[in-house]
């Protein structure tokens, strides 16, 4: 196990380095520099910027300093927000992400159980069908169209109702939180109750279901404590994936939702080519998911004692 | 009674033979796709899920054919137009600008049309307000103010003036006027006065004659209409025919879909079946790389390439994105091919075959590759969906193709923004995305269970 985890955080090192250099790389590929859109400059005062900012050293020296600041979490000043430290932008902004995202996968995961287990209690029955069709909905619906959809149908609820229900955007309250978390785990809650039906289906013919049931414990019991705690193992396999998902799903629904997370940023940044932002960001979203995935890893192998690798 | 005897005849005496009585089949032999074919139509979502792609790659391919409008065309004439409203419009003269004059006025009190109102200009007029010491706001709201007092557009402050002419983009729709008596300061000072008015769609006879849609010499009566050009599903907020754009951006989207996948898969194949088949040191260090790619964050390499990729503005940034998918996307299915060559390597009737003398190229060509195909044809139909998933997500935050290409993605992109007054340009859009990627799942279901007895779903 500890070699494993060894192992797991090694690669995941390698991992987040190869992402630093390709950002690197990229940032360096694109045509024209930082100084670029700046005012016409005389020689001098370009020199000395260059000089100021470190882009006179040989790029072999660029891409050492560049790596040492990421080393001790230092992103740079951002291109289009002056004077804003890269680091303040994350440190102010990935909260508000993660509390959504937090919010998205407690609503998959539980949506997912529940429906899960609802669907092979009633088997090929009506509530089995209408739930499936629903999962496969979900699972074919893009995040941003939920998004877009859940927003209009908002508006027409509160109009309606006369009365705001539920805020369309923005950020504050319990309630600016519930319609964008929900539409954020939506697609993760279809994909966990296809798998847990099916772990459901499994589990109900496996030995120590027929001994519960053998023993005469009560149905109910048989259920919850033999049959959901044991199908719901699955579910946390796949928590790693789930967290990938929804933290991109984020940078759709922070941007239709007008919530002030670090995704919504991102996207910004993306379309105002804002070089120091995306470099930040990204190898910062990268070793966020990196280690996110490895942890969920690790965390099913202590669980889970069948599944502990060598 | 006695017996009749019949005298024995040559028949009698021929031998009796035992007829051999082979083994006959009942049925035809069926082949593996046989097999699966009889099994796929069997499942009638995946059937009508074929149906359904097949449906579109007619739409994408020979759509344009029959449709022949440039999706960059603009209709200025109609402007975020939803389908199937009335093409109508009346032939006027162009107004001149109005001087407020009022000569012919009928009645009416508070808030009201002069004249009718039409594309080209609403004309106000209102009655004076004692409290208006400051003058006049205009406000122009598409919908109705409601008990929140939500005025909508400030169009113009008057001075003293009690007549307004609008001709701020107007279109053929209801529209709510309100005035607002101001105070010396400029602040609301009392009661709005508020008019519902229902803009006619017109256009002058010199535009009618440069569209072609009124002869030349031909000079209109008073009262006269014309057809407008026909949108089956109307146009965007540049004026551009729906259809005609949901036919191109469907070439980018599938074009994206189909291809990446086919090369992804081929390129996981090969690799897949490079390791398991050499094995060894070879297979060890190539699937720990595998699983070095597998650990990238997929999306935002997708990002990243695209900014490596992006070489200068007005590049359409396919290539970029179907590169990107390639590269990022291969491991999934070489790891599948790897433990399919590495399962099929120890089956019986391999080594019978080699028993028999068979080849290296003989194994591969006759017992590994057609075992695989099922497994890689399912794959292949579930790598469709996500394909299209992460263009038009892609495409969506603005990393897709370039505005001028339309995709499905981009079309969203631009219909959010008009979602609340013209719902139709990101319903079509989204709607496509989403029937596709459903129809390729189905039949990706429907082919898992006709095709692949393992990954058969337990249902």
């Amino acid at each position: 196990m500890l070699r494993y985890t060894f192992y797991r955080l090694l690669q995941g090192l390698i991992t987040v380095w190869f992402i630093a250099t390709a950002t690197f790389a990229a940032m360096h590929m694109i045509p024209g520099d930082p100084l670029t859109s700046e005012r016409a400059m005389t020689p001098e005062i370009r020199a000395n910027l260059e000089a100021k900012y470190g882009l006179d050293k040989p790029v072999g020296e660029q891409y050492l300093i560049y790596l040492k600041n990421i080393a001790t979490g230092d992103f740079g000043i951002s291109f289009t927000q002056k004077n804003r430290e890269v680091n303040d932008i994350i440190r102010e902004h990935f909260p508000v992400s993660a509390t959504l995202g937090l919010l998205a996968i407690l609503f998959a995961a539980t949506g997912g159980v529940l429906f899960g287990a609802l669907t092979a209690l009633f088997r090929n029955r009506m509530p089995d069908y209408a739930i499936m069709f629903l999962v496969i909905l979900g699972i074919s619906v893009p995040g941003f169209v939920v998004a877009a959809l859940g927003q209009l149908s908002l508006v027409n609820i509160n109009e309606t109702l006369g009365f705001t229900l539920l805020p369309v955007g923005g950020w504050g309250t319990v309630s600016n939180m519930i319609l964008p978390a929900l539409v954020l785990g939506l697609g993760t809650m279809a994909y966990l109750t296809r798998l847990m039906r099916s772990s459901m289906l499994e589990i109900v013919n496996s030995d120590f279901i027929r001994t519960a049931r053998a023993k005469g414990l009560p149905a109910t019991r048989v259920f919850s404590k033999h049959q959901l705690r044991n199908a719901s193992l699955p579910v946390i396999t796949v928590l790693g994936p789930a967290i990938a998902g929804i933290t991109t799903g984020g940078f759709v629904v922070e941007y239709v939702f007008a919530i002030p997370g670090l995704g919504r940023y991102f996207v910004q940044a993306v379309q105002q080519t804002d070089y120091t932002m995306i470099m930040g960001t990204t190898v910062f979203y990268g070793a966020f998911l990196v280690f996110m995935v490895i942890a969920v890893d690790l965390v099913y192998g202590l669980i889970d004692p069948r599944v502990r690798l060598k | 009674m006695t017996a009749s005897v019949r005298p024995l005849s040559a028949a009698d005496l021929t031998p009796v033979y035992h007829e051999q009585v082979r083994e006959v089949l009942t049925r035809p032999s069926l082949s593996y796709w046989q097999d699966a074919w009889i099994r796929l139509k069997a499942n009638r979502r995946a059937l009508v899920s074929l149906w359904i792609v097949i449906g579109l790659l007619v739409f994408t391919v020979f759509g344009p054919f029959v449709w022949r409008v440039d999706p960059a065309a603009q209709d200025l004439d109609q402007i975020s137009q939803p389908p199937g409203v009335d093409r109508t419009a009346w032939i006027v003269t162009p107004l001149p600008i109005w001087n407020g004059e009022t000569q012919g006025e009928g009645s009416g009190t508070g808030l009201r049309a002069f004249g009718d109102p039409d594309t080209q200009a609403i004309r106000l007029r209102w009655d004076p307000a004692p409290e208006a010491t400051g003058g006049y706001r205009i406000y122009r709201n598409i919908f109705p103010i409601g008990p929140e007092r939500a005025y909508g557009l400030p169009l113009v402050m008057s001075r003293n003036e009690i007549w307004y002419e609008d001709r701020l983009d107007l279109r053929p729709r209801t529209y709510y006027y309100s005035v607002l008596p101001l105070n010396e300061l400029g602040e609301h000072s009392g009661e709005a006065q508020i008019v519902e008015l229902e803009a006619r769609r017109v256009i002058t006879v010199d535009e009618a004659r440069k569209r072609g849609l009124l002869a030349l010499d031909h000079i209109p009566v008073n009262g006269e209409t014309v057809k407008l050009k026909l949108h089956p599903l109307g146009t965007d907020y540049l004026g551009r025919d729906m259809l005609a754009r949901l036919m191109y951006g469907a070439r980018v989207s599938l074009f994206i879909g189909i291809v990446a996948p086919l090369l992804y898969v081929l390129f996981g194949i090969l690799y897949g079946a490079t390791a398991g088949f050499i094995g060894g040191v070879l297979d060890a260090v190539m699937m720990r790389f595998a699983d070095f790619v597998v650990a990238l964050p997929f999306l935002l390499f997708m990002i990243l390439f695209k900014f490596i990729f992006q070489v200068s503005a007005g590049e359409s940034g396919i290539m970029p994105m179907l590169v990107a998918l390639v590269i990022l996307s291969w491991p999934a299915t070489s790891r599948l091919v790897r433990g399919q060559i590495l399962q099929i390597r120890e089956e019986g009737y391999i080594g019978a075959s080699k028993l028999l003398g068979a080849k290296t190229r003989y194994l591969i060509l006759r017992h590994m590759i057609p075992n695989t195909m099922g497994v890689i044809l399912v794959t292949l139909t579930f790598a469709v969906p996500s394909a299209i998933f992460t263009e038009a997500f892609l495409s969506f935050i603005g990393m897709g193709v370039a505005p001028p290409t339309p995709s499905w993605g981009s079309m969203c992109n631009e219909g959010i923004k008009t979602m609340l007054t013209t719902p139709h340009e990101l319903v079509f859009p989204a709607l496509l995305i989403s029937i596709t990627v459903l129809a390729f799942n189905l039949l990706g279901d429907g082919l898992r269970d006709a095709l692949d007895a393992r990954m058969r779903s337990r249902e």
